[in-house]
């Protein structure tokens, strides 16, 4: 039908808008492998600025703190934010309900200059040592609100008969959630994981406000250097992380593709009667 | 689903633990910034009085309302830097949202063109690059945009230029970051509507004879409007806080209010009047805030 079709407006449309969203980091990986000192000259092929890297003792620290905040607040997150969602919309209305809307959905939007510094006034009012664990619950705090709303997408269009059903048949709440309600929003909870890694990864405003002595993340430390002028070695680094995203999400979306086929699966063996026995 | 009297003590657990969470990480810190903002700055560490003496009893409570002061607030608005820093904030947020609007638009309404399967692959291809680093993605436009960076050395090969103009800290590369940066945002919510779209009213305005551009105005745009307002708002209000983009690709005459907060807080160690703008700026972005909260509840809880 004609309307479906594509008109050259609609193709190049995308085409730019694709474009213009990957070509600079196409030309950030390149120069990335260029051998000469000077970042605009094209110099041939190199890697010397991964072994650069390799040397950098500050730089490395700060990838593994960044690392660790990373993995503990995302683990925390999930489970905070999983709830969140539950609470939403499985608790209908009970009190307070819309202040904890309010309070999920506000950090989603909210300037990032905001939270760290209230955050940041907030632990040395209570005289709270700034560091590692300070980082963790700013980011905590933020990336549930994440997984909250991407859990709560997928628990909104599900199908309620399922878990009813198991109910009815007396399966107490715990195991229904975990044998029905667990199985079927777990493509939305990893991904929820995987989003919540990668913004605590990124954020280079709420760890600056919030970091202390011994805790400088891997943003900040790139941040510093930038804020210098462009470098061949940190245009290795950012390959470096760009890589480790593609990576992680590749084998995120192979994983939840294999997910997909067992969910409706576990669907329909949810589905008879005599699945409340096992 | 069993009523609130029969919900077991793990489902409190479910509730109270991301509620207990919120409140003591996300509402208590603002009400300490708040009253932070009506303090005096001091010389120490931390540089203001203290916050609150409970050891003092009632007299502190009376000196706790005593040192209360609007001197933070005043001092803003009587420093035009301030004034003029908010301004600036909403006059880019507001035209590079509309820039965000007019390039999201047809790339969200050609996806939607597309065969489904194809319909999926994009938007994934458009979420995609919010995964890789905000940092790195603005750095990547600082390479771009450099005197000598590619984008000058491409227009001087087709001599579209004669001499390599200057990219970086200009208004231009403050605009080209943050239109690169939430580009999805703006993509997302406009594909989301547009994909639930009806294709048979198109189609009887067709058959009634209305031109398609009409149809388009007429039928297409106002049935987009939840979205276009959706992305709106996800885009203007985190860009008026924007720190960032402007600190690495503008200069110092587009210094954004999250700047001047980040300056007032980390390089003059001015707490309360950081404090002060942080109150301020959360005051100028209460309206849009709250339409945005109604919207993702509504949109959320739709259905139910």
């Amino acid at each position: 039908m004609m309307r479906r079709g594509l008109s050259w407006f609609n193709v190049t449309s995308v085409a730019l808008g694709l474009a213009f969203l990957y070509l600079p980091i196409v030309i950030l990986v390149i120069y990335s492998f260029n051998a000469s000192q000077l970042v605009t000259v094209w110099g041939g092929w190199s890697t010397r600025w991964y072994a650069v890297l390799l040397g950098d003792r500050a730089l490395i620290d700060a990838a593994s703190v960044s690392l660790g905040i990373a993995l503990l607040s995302a683990a925390a997150a999930t489970v905070l934010g999983t709830f969140a969602a539950l609470a939403l919309t499985r608790f209908g209305r009970f009190r307070g309900r819309t202040a904890f809307s309010a309070m999920v959905y506000a950090p989603l939007v909210m300037p990032e200059v905001i939270t760290g510094l209230s955050l940041l006034l907030l632990f040395v009012a209570v005289d709270f040592d700034r560091g590692f664990m300070t980082v963790t619950i700013a980011h905590t705090t933020l990336i549930m609100c994440f997984v909250a709303v991407v859990v709560q997408a997928r628990l909104v269009d599900f199908d309620r008969s399922l878990e009813e059903a198991a109910m009815d048949l007396g399966c107490p709440p715990l195991r229904t959630f975990l044998t029905v309600t667990l199985p079927l929003i777990a493509p939305a909870v990893i991904a929820g994981f995987l989003l919540a890694f990668s913004l605590s990864l990124d954020d280079l405003v709420i760890a600056s406000f919030t970091t202390g002595p011994g805790a400088t993340t891997l943003p900040i430390r790139i941040y510093s250097q930038v804020r210098l002028g462009v470098k061949p070695e940190i245009n290795a680094v950012c390959t470096i992380m760009i890589a480790v995203v593609a990576v992680a999400i590749i084998g995120a979306s192979l994983l939840l593709t294999r997910r997909s086929d067992v969910v409706p699966a576990v669907a329909r063996k949810a589905g008879p009667p005599d699945h409340s026995a096992g | 689903m069993n009523p609130p009297a029969k919900r077991s003590r793990l489902a409190g657990i479910v509730l109270w633990l991301p509620y207990a969470w919120l409140v003591a990480f996300f509402l208590l810190p603002f009400l300490i910034v708040l009253k932070i903002s009506l303090s005096q700055s001091a010389i120490a560490q931390p540089p203001y009085t203290p916050v609150f003496d409970l050891s003092a009893g009632w007299s502190g409570v009376r000196s706790f309302f005593a040192g209360l002061s609007l001197d933070n607030y005043v001092f803003l608005g009587s420093d035009p830097l301030y004034v003029v820093s908010y301004m600036k904030s909403l006059q880019i947020a507001a035209f590079s949202t509309l820039l965000l609007l007019v390039i999201g638009y047809p790339i969200a309404y050609a996806i939607t063109r597309t065969p489904p399967r194809l319909q999926a692959v994009l938007v994934v291809l458009v979420i995609l690059p919010f995964w890789t680093s905000f940092l790195i993605r603005i750095y990547a436009w600082m390479n771009i945009l450099q005197h000598d960076g590619p984008l000058n050395q491409l227009l001087l090969a087709l001599h579209i230029v004669r001499e390599p103009p200057a990219w970086l800290s200009t208004n231009t590369a403050v605009y080209i970051g943050i239109v690169y940066s939430y580009l999805p945002f703006m993509v997302l919510p406009l594909y989301a509507t547009l994909q639930k779209m009806d294709d048979n009213l198109l189609e009887a305005a067709a058959d009634l004879g209305c031109p398609r551009w009409k149809t388009f105005w007429l039928v297409t745009v106002p049935l987009s409007l939840p979205g276009v307002g959706a992305g709106t708002l996800l885009c203007f209000i985190p860009i008026v806080g924007e720190f960032v983009i402007p600190d690495l690709l503008g200069s110092s005459d587009t210094m954004m209010i999250g700047q001047t907060l980040w300056t007032e807080f980390f390089a003059n160690k001015d707490w309360p009047v950081a404090a002060a703008i942080a109150v301020v700026l959360l005051c100028v972005l209460l309206v849009p805030l709250v339409l945005y909260e109604h919207m993702q509840a509504r949109q959320l809880d739709g259905g139910r």
